[in-house]
């Protein structure tokens, strides 16, 4: 498989120096990286699983309004981004395979190159504070 | 293929007794075949063209890898531009910005320099490349956006039998823990990949390279360690920093030689030096 473009390549090593949990998907939504702290999100270490298909990690954690409702992926932030090719943020509550809740905020922007190709995108999850929405 | 490095220097020319045998030329290569030929960035080396008669020639082609000072000063003093209807080719990284013919402008036109793009007798095609392929004659290119501050490209250059790899400035272990050892996350890994020879930057020890870190530039420890991933057969360390003295690049490379044994051979950038490659 050829090398990653470069806008790629530096979006990892950015988010390998963050403390935050970053996930960086292709352009079909599979995840080919993701950083530590996002690591402690996921419960998988990438040292172990790589890279993973859309439909392989999209099922780890499910999303939630404040009422317990599920949110159609569509609606998801991350979603948007690979579909419509911009940034997106959302704040929502996640639930774990261990089965922990967590009120999150997610930001996700794409990567298009200089040459104005869409290479897939990044999402930056935040603890969200109580107040937020 | 040949392979002639006309400047090997980085950053700015550094001409001197202490820089007499590794030169003081920045970047600048040519590179024939069969009676074609291309000339890799327009450092001040490029003056070595002015010996060879550009009017016997169809056309002249320039690959610019970027637009550093260091890599297009020479340009003014190009002799093929000044050959009325010849035609040039300037190949250069495109940017999301402004267009290769603009960037070009502003040195070619005063104050930097007195003629101006649009006073070239000879016949100017521009062409932005990014991650491209492309042909010229029967040599085969790909260019790709490497790691280095502003749009920059390597070229992979394939010829009848050989490949040559032309990345002469270089960051490639950016991030916290360096070069990460799986080819799709390498920059310019595809270029570089079985090459013949690579011409790659070298520019720092790895002490400097610790002070100097998002400069654009390789240690040459790290430049050893992508040739290694790459398999390489031949690797050129380049992009000599003019901080160095022959004496003091002689004395790096016994320590390198020392401490680092690869299965490939690896020597450094010497201005004037051919190589001959299948």
């Amino acid at each position: 498989m050829p090398a990653y473009e470069i806008e790629i390549i530096l979006n990892r090593q950015l988010a390998d120096c963050l403390s935050i949990p970053v996930f960086i998907t292709d352009t079909k939504g599979n995840l080919i990286f993701y950083n530590e702290p996002a690591e402690i999100l996921l419960g998988k270490k990438y040292s172990e699983t790589g890279e993973m298909k859309v439909e392989q990690w999209s099922t780890i954690y499910s999303q939630m309004d404040k009422d317990g409702n599920q949110i159609p992926p569509d609606e998801l932030p991350l979603v948007r981004t690979i579909r419509d090719c911009t940034p997106n943020h959302k704040t929502f509550w996640i639930k774990s395979l261990q089965g922990n809740i967590e009120k999150i905020s997610l930001t996700a922007y794409p990567i298009i190159s200089r040459e104005n190709k869409f290479l897939g995108a990044v999402a930056i999850f935040w603890k969200a504070k109580e107040d937020e929405n | 293929m040949k392979i002639n490095s006309w400047g090997v220097r980085g950053s700015i020319p550094t001409s001197g007794a202490d820089t007499k045998h590794y030169g003081g030329r920045t970047s600048s290569t040519l590179v024939s075949e069969d009676g074609e030929l291309l000339v890799l960035d327009a450092g001040s080396g490029i003056q070595e063209f002015n010996s060879i008669n550009a009017a016997t020639y169809k056309r002249v082609d320039i690959l610019l890898t970027h637009l550093h000072m260091d890599h297009i000063q020479g340009l003014g003093f190009f002799s093929p531009f000044f050959v009325p209807d010849l035609e040039v080719h300037i190949w250069g990284p495109l940017s999301s910005r402004n267009s290769l013919h603009s960037r070009i402008s502003r040195y070619l036109s005063p104050p930097l320099f007195p003629v101006t793009i649009r006073e070239l007798p000879c016949n100017l095609i521009l062409h932005e490349i990014g991650n491209s392929q492309f042909e010229i004659g029967h040599f085969k290119i790909q260019s790709a956006f490497v790691i280095h501050p502003g749009p920059t490209v390597g070229y992979r250059i394939t010829g009848n039998k050989s490949v040559f790899t032309y990345i002469p400035d270089h960051e490639p272990e950016l991030g916290r823990n360096g070069i990460i050892k799986d080819p799709k996350w390498i920059s310019g890994y595809d270029l570089a990949a079985g090459a013949d020879l690579l011409y790659h930057d070298g520019q720092y020890t790895t002490e400097e390279y610790n002070k100097k870190r998002g400069w654009g530039h390789t240690s040459m420890v790290d430049t050893l360690l992508y040739a290694s991933l790459a398999k390489v057969k031949h690797l050129l360390i380049a992009h000599h920093d003019p901080q160095h003295t022959d004496t003091q690049l002689n004395e790096m490379f016994i320590e390198l030689k020392k401490e680092h044994d690869y299965p490939f051979k690896y020597e450094m950038a010497v201005e004037g030096m051919e190589i001959n490659l299948p």
